[in-house]
């Protein structure tokens, strides 16, 4: 079983970016569930969602030890840092967070996705680049498959958007320390 | 590919419900429930229903009966302190003999209580979702594909015994996406809708839809008749699903989300050699007594897990009837337990035995 947490503001694509993993579960015949945080938290606050791909029937779909964690805010990094499994991951965006963990037991990964995203004209895909970079961390998923679902996830009254998707996982996936 | 798609339970109780032929609804918002009424709201006109967001849950309510009575399949949707302002409108109905399928998405109480998911409205549902001798049939789901499933049959229970039925869900299971199919709906014969208010053209004598009998003796009558049917419903209609009873020493009894999560703690006190099971009553109202009376013989002892501080506790004690030992284990408020504090409690009961 792999528990997925994503965490940041409001409106970073937060949601979007676990309903995406989901699906790449579900087309690759897993196990999915997708449980985000809701309620005054999510205007402007904190935002995270769960996200768990198994191969046996889930149980709790919430996600309180991570086996990856990717975090867009500061709030996000103090409170879920230390809740990553031993052997885990982290996923951080640097840009937007001046702090590094100083555990020995996890994986950490440092990414401006922030920066990168307004620096190669993908405002608002911050997300997608740190995802990019995520799947390149975990290698859990064919990087194909995922571009595919990506692109299909893109509303189809959108075609430009999902060019700028593929752009920045690629980005994000191609992107080295 | 499969056909699944990946919904939000609250979506897939929508999608269900129109798919059941359910045209009609009537609501009014409340967190966590209202992704229900939205997608209801954006596809209803589309495929030729209506969607009404009413001034209250009051009036919601009655419109449900007004458009029931009148032979049509309807729908309403609330969360707790919602459900609670239609109560008395529910009892009408079960009172006047008709159909209606009511969704309870659980949020944290009394009062306005919180937001977040919650069991807390146990007792309100099977025992006392209005006043007068009455209930009305309970369904439970534990995922996403149970929400679709358990919402067709909703409508199909509804019609054939002409009783409200409710869908007993939580805030968890109303919002978190799961892969869905829509695919297979078992099909039901269903009876002939020949009380409705719908226009006799001067063929028939009228029909009246009414829960007012002055005589005490009428209203006696009518309510023996119901409980018949009650009865009619605990024997044909009664559903519950067992994960390794067989040899359990300690069974836990769990509906709904803490279901699924009972049985992650199952499956951990397993790895440890604890022998545990599970015992998941989909039907809330009927309650599996007959069921659970017999695993008494085979099991030491039961765990409820609910998130309440213990409401279906009491069904399942009246249904062991002191064979065996039944205790409870809760989280409240909005709080869901882990499978680890679950577990913590399996294995003090362990070291009971």
């Amino acid at each position: 079983m792999s528990g997925f947490l994503f965490a940041g503001f409001g409106g970073q694509g937060i949601l979007f970016s676990g309903k995406l993993l989901a699906k790449i579960g579900l087309a690759h015949g897993k196990q999915v569930s997708w449980l985000p945080s809701y309620g005054p938290e999510m205007r402007g606050g904190t935002a995270n969602c769960s996200v768990i791909i198994d191969d046996e029937p889930i149980g709790s779909p919430l996600v309180t030890k991570p086996d990856v964690l990717v975090v867009l805010n500061l709030p996000s990094f103090e409170k879920f840092e230390k809740t990553v499994k031993k052997g885990g991951v982290l996923i951080v965006d640097s840009s937007l967070i001046d702090k590094k963990s100083e555990r020995k037991d996890i994986n950490s990964y440092y990414i401006p996705a922030s920066m990168l995203a307004s620096e190669n004209g993908l405002e608002g895909l911050a997300n997608v680049i740190i995802f990019g970079h995520m799947m390149k961390a975990t290698g859990i998923f064919d990087y194909a498959a995922v571009e595919k679902v990506l692109v299909d996830s893109t509303p189809k009254s959108k075609p430009q958007l999902a060019e700028l998707n593929a752009k920045a996982l690629s980005l994000g996936y191609g992107w080295q320390e | 590919m499969s056909e699944k798609v990946l919904m939000k339970g609250n979506e897939a109780i929508a999608e269900a419900a129109m798919r059941a032929g359910c045209k009609l609804f009537f609501g009014y918002p409340i967190t966590p429930q209202t992704d229900l009424s939205e997608y209801l709201a954006k596809q209803m006109p589309k495929r030729g229903g209506l969607m009404l967001q009413a001034e209250s849950e009051v009036a919601a309510i009655n419109m449900v009966l007004g458009a029931s009575a009148a032979g049509e399949r309807v729908m309403t949707s609330s969360s707790s302190p919602g459900v609670s302002l239609k109560s008395e409108g529910i009892s009408y109905i079960v009172g006047s003999d008709i159909p209606c399928v009511i969704v309870n998405v659980q949020r944290g109480g009394p009062g306005l209580g919180g937001i977040q998911p919650a069991q807390s409205d146990y007792f309100q549902a099977t025992k006392a979702l209005g006043h007068g001798d009455m209930h009305i049939i309970v369904l439970a789901p534990a995922n996403i594909q149970e929400m679709a499933l358990l919402t067709g049959e909703a409508f199909d229970l509804a019609d054939i015994y002409r009783t409200p039925v409710m869908i007993l869900a939580d805030g968890a299971l109303g919002q978190m996406m799961e892969p869905v199919d829509f695919g297979a709906k078992p099909v039901r014969e269903l009876p002939a809708k020949d009380w409705a208010c719908n226009g006799h053209g001067h063929k028939r004598l009228r029909n009246i839809v009414n829960s007012l009998y002055i005589q005490p003796e009428e209203l006696e009558r009518l309510n023996i008749e119901r409980f018949e049917r009650y009865k009619k419903i605990e024997e044909n209609e009664v559903k519950y699903e067992e994960y390794l009873t067989e040899d359990a020493e300690i069974t836990l009894v769990a509906y709904g989300i803490t279901a699924r999560i009972a049985r992650t703690a199952v499956k951990l006190a397993r790895a440890e050699g604890i022998k545990a099971g599970l015992f998941r009553p989909i039907t809330l109202y009927p309650f599996p007594k007959k069921q659970l009376f017999e695993l008494a013989d085979k099991t030491n002892r039961f765990l409820s897990v609910e998130m309440s501080m213990g409401q279906m506790v009491d069904d399942v004690k009246l249904a062991v009837e002191f064979k065996k030992p039944v205790t409870h284990y809760g989280r409240t408020g909005g709080v869901i337990p882990s499978p680890e504090e679950i577990l913590d409690e399996i294995r003090r009961l362990r070291r009971e035995i």
